[in-house]
């Protein structure tokens, strides 16, 4: 899960992490009022909270020097939409701006924290470019990135803090507050079960002292239920509106670009025939994945969040039986598409037990069900059913 | 032979009187499995699907002699019944339980290594080495006892590659779902190896899926280590990046984990691949020269 950049910073200043001053906006009014409490010499930073990266190259982020300028970004992002390279074509909707202290700063760091999957270990990185896109610092200079291994046992240790310091050329008194931020950062990832923290850039200001200019927190969605104060921050707005509604569903759905739908019992199977549709020459139009039972209740409601889609031009429906009988699937799928009413050709696909009873109830069911049990085939019909 | 379970192992089931624990645990004794019992707190004594229910998994070893347990417990309380399983004296660890935080996992790792027990899972659809025995939720009807070994990080995948085989007439040793998870608690390595060091194993498939890097690094191992046919597929081909599909560790991150790259790796290893799930039986026959029968 993705929470907004002044989110996470309010939950960086409950750590103690050293962020700016700042206050988060939904009015202009709400700009106004922040720009004459936080502005010094008449400047301060405006950046539009959107859940993609890429917003100061987007021209979201504004160094502003005047309450005309303010007023006048706030008029040109605040309820409209932003496009970075990150987002779709059609951008994220900007609900809130952050009105921040402008500080001058001499250097930009980069620090972070993920989970390594490979060591099976959180991985600390740091590098002296901060302000620029991590992972094309990590493709082009890799010299410049300089990682530590977190044990999960005894948890960060001050000297990996300082020998970072050392590497990223901070002064004494920079490593002494490089240390405590390390330490903090390390912990606040385990205790808020983050999948990723990251401050880019982490700036050492003018008068030697380190902040956090940018913070960026994912969450691991299986420890939600643990992260309740992080859960209550999601903002549905940010989500493409058929994914919000199917998460509210317990189903899991991704759309993709193309024209055929797709339902599909496991993850893997269901990007499986993805790629089976694009092997075919078809695209397929979403990932969705209705689990193991697939039962009527929950037919239906894939049915309807795949027909939302307005592109789709027929439906996949690829289920492999495990447990379930074939025939029950068929049945629920022949009473959800009566309920529903489905105007496009449904292929379906059942392969497992009573695979071939089923069969025969979708052919003798007079719905426009193409029942095909080779997946192949099926495939191969979906794509022909678009024409 | 075959690899982890065979007719022989002594199983238990923690959360055995749930409604999951329950279904799963009679398809398994259908299967034949020797379930020799189960453990759910506060229901010592009683019985359940004809078998006894014990308190801890420790009173449970002790009565039977199990040597594995299947986990069908709800995510919050795994890393417990996980580290109860180990402190019990379990060796082989099968958790099906989905939504375990990676947190969690980071902690449990460290135990099993140091404790010298295997698991598989979580997030998975257990093991079944085939007419002998299974643990967990994978159908009993698809399976042929022959010499395939099946390995993947997906459930409905597995079951796809195991039809297949037994469609081809080819039959399975051992089949192990590991699981989509990032932290999983056995990699394809570790599968591999012990299907390579099997000698009723004579060909493997192995089923990988966008996100990480565990196809690569088992891609590394079969070129030093696997000298039987190996066949793979890998989902995703067509997923967008940065998205997670469905499993918790299919996500394309920071541009890596891409299947195209996972395809490159294990094609420089040797490795028969194919683009299409629909054509693992056929791979298999064409690597092995085996006829369909």
């Amino acid at each position: 899960m993705n929470i907004h950049e002044y989110q996470a910073k309010e939950i960086f200043a409950k750590w103690g992490l050293p962020v700016p001053q700042h206050q988060v906006c939904s009015t202009l009014d709400e700009v106004r009022d922040a720009y004459r409490k936080i502005a010094k010499e008449g400047k301060a930073v405006l950046k539009c909270q959107i859940h993609a990266g890429g917003r100061g190259k987007a021209g979201g982020v504004k160094l502003v020097s005047s309450m005309q300028e303010a007023e006048e970004f706030t008029g040109s992002f605040l309820g409209k939409n932003l496009v970075t390279f990150q987002t779709s074509q059609h951008g994220q909707p900007v609900n809130q701006i952050l009105v921040e202290e402008c500080r001058s700063f001499e250097r930009e760091l980069y620090v972070g924290a993920v989970i390594d999957r490979s060591k099976e270990k959180t991985v600390f990185i740091a590098s002296t470019e901060g302000g620029t896109e991590i992972e094309k610092v990590a493709r082009e200079t890799p010299e410049k990135i300089f990682k530590t291994v977190i044990d999960p046992l005894n948890g960060p240790q001050p000297y990996q803090a300082r020998e970072l310091a050392y590497k990223l050329k901070l002064t004494p008194e920079q490593s002494k507050q490089f240390v405590g931020l390390f330490v903090k950062m390390c912990k606040m990832f385990e205790a808020c079960d983050c999948s990723l923290l990251e401050v880019n850039p982490l700036v050492v200001t003018s008068d030697g002292q380190l902040l956090c200019l940018d913070a960026k927190m994912n969450i691991d969605n299986n420890a939600l239920y643990r992260q309740k104060d992080i859960q209550a921050l999601r903002d549905v707005s940010q989500e493409p509106a058929i994914e919000a509604a199917a998460q509210d569903n317990n189903l899991n759905y991704v759309a993709l670009d193309g024209n055929i739908g797709c339902m599909v019992n496991g993850a893997g199977l269901a990007m499986a025939t993805m790629d089976i549709i694009k092997l075919y020459g078809g695209n397929p139009a979403n990932f969705l994945d209705v689990g193991g039972s697939a039962t009527k209740e929950r037919v239906v409601k894939a049915f309807e969040l795949i027909l939302s889609d307005k592109k789709v031009k027929a439906v996949f429906v690829n289920i492999f039986g495990g447990i379930v009988r074939c025939d029950l699937i068929a049945e629920g799928i022949i009473s959800a598409i009566n309920e529903v009413g489905i105007s496009i050709p449904v292929v379906v696909r059942l392969e497992g037990n009573n695979a071939d009873v089923a069969s025969k109830l979708l052919a003798d069911s007079k719905l426009n069900i193409i029942a095909q049990n080779d997946l192949a085939l099926a495939a191969e019909a979906a794509v022909k059913a678009i024409g | 032979m075959s690899i982890l379970i065979d007719r022989d192992t002594k199983v238990i089931c923690q959360g055995f009187t749930g409604s999951q624990g329950t279904l799963h645990s009679e398809q398994a004794l259908k299967f034949g499995t020797r379930l020799l019992g189960g453990v759910t707190p506060n229901k010592g004594g009683q019985e359940h699907l004809g078998l006894p229910v014990f308190n801890t998994v420790r009173e449970a070893v002790e009565a039977t002699g199990a040597t594995a347990t299947s986990i069908f417990i709800p995510a919050p309380f795994c890393r417990d019944a996980i580290l109860e399983a180990v402190d019990a004296g379990i060796k082989l660890i099968v958790t099906i339980t989905e939504g375990i935080p990676v947190q969690d996992m980071l902690k449990i790792k460290p135990v099993l290594r140091e404790n010298n027990v295997r698991m598989i899972g979580p997030n998975c659809p257990g093991i079944v080495t085939a007419g002998e025995c299974k643990i967990g939720i994978m159908p009993n009807s698809i399976f042929k006892p022959g010499k395939v070994g099946v390995v993947s990080r997906s459930g409905t995948l597995t079951y796809e590659a195991i039809k297949q085989t037994t469609d081809y007439g080819f039959g399975q040793t051992t089949c192990v779902g590991i699981g989509g998870d990032p932290v999983p608690g056995s990699n394809f390595i570790d599968i591999l190896k012990m299907f390579q060091d099997d000698p009723e194993t004579e060909a493997i498939i192995m089923i990988g899926e966008i996100g990480g890097t565990a196809e690569e690094e088992a891609a590394e191992f079969i070129k030093s280590y696997v000298k039987k046919p190996v066949v793979s597929y890998i989902a995703g081909v067509t997923a967008p990046k940065g998205k997670r599909m469905g499993h918790a560790g299919a996500i394309i991150a920071g541009g890596k984990g891409t299947a195209n790259e996972k395809y490159a790796a294990l094609e420089s290893a040797g490795v028969a691949t194919v683009r299409s799930l629909a054509d693992l039986g056929k791979a298999m026959a064409e690597v092995t020269g085996w006829s369909r029968v």
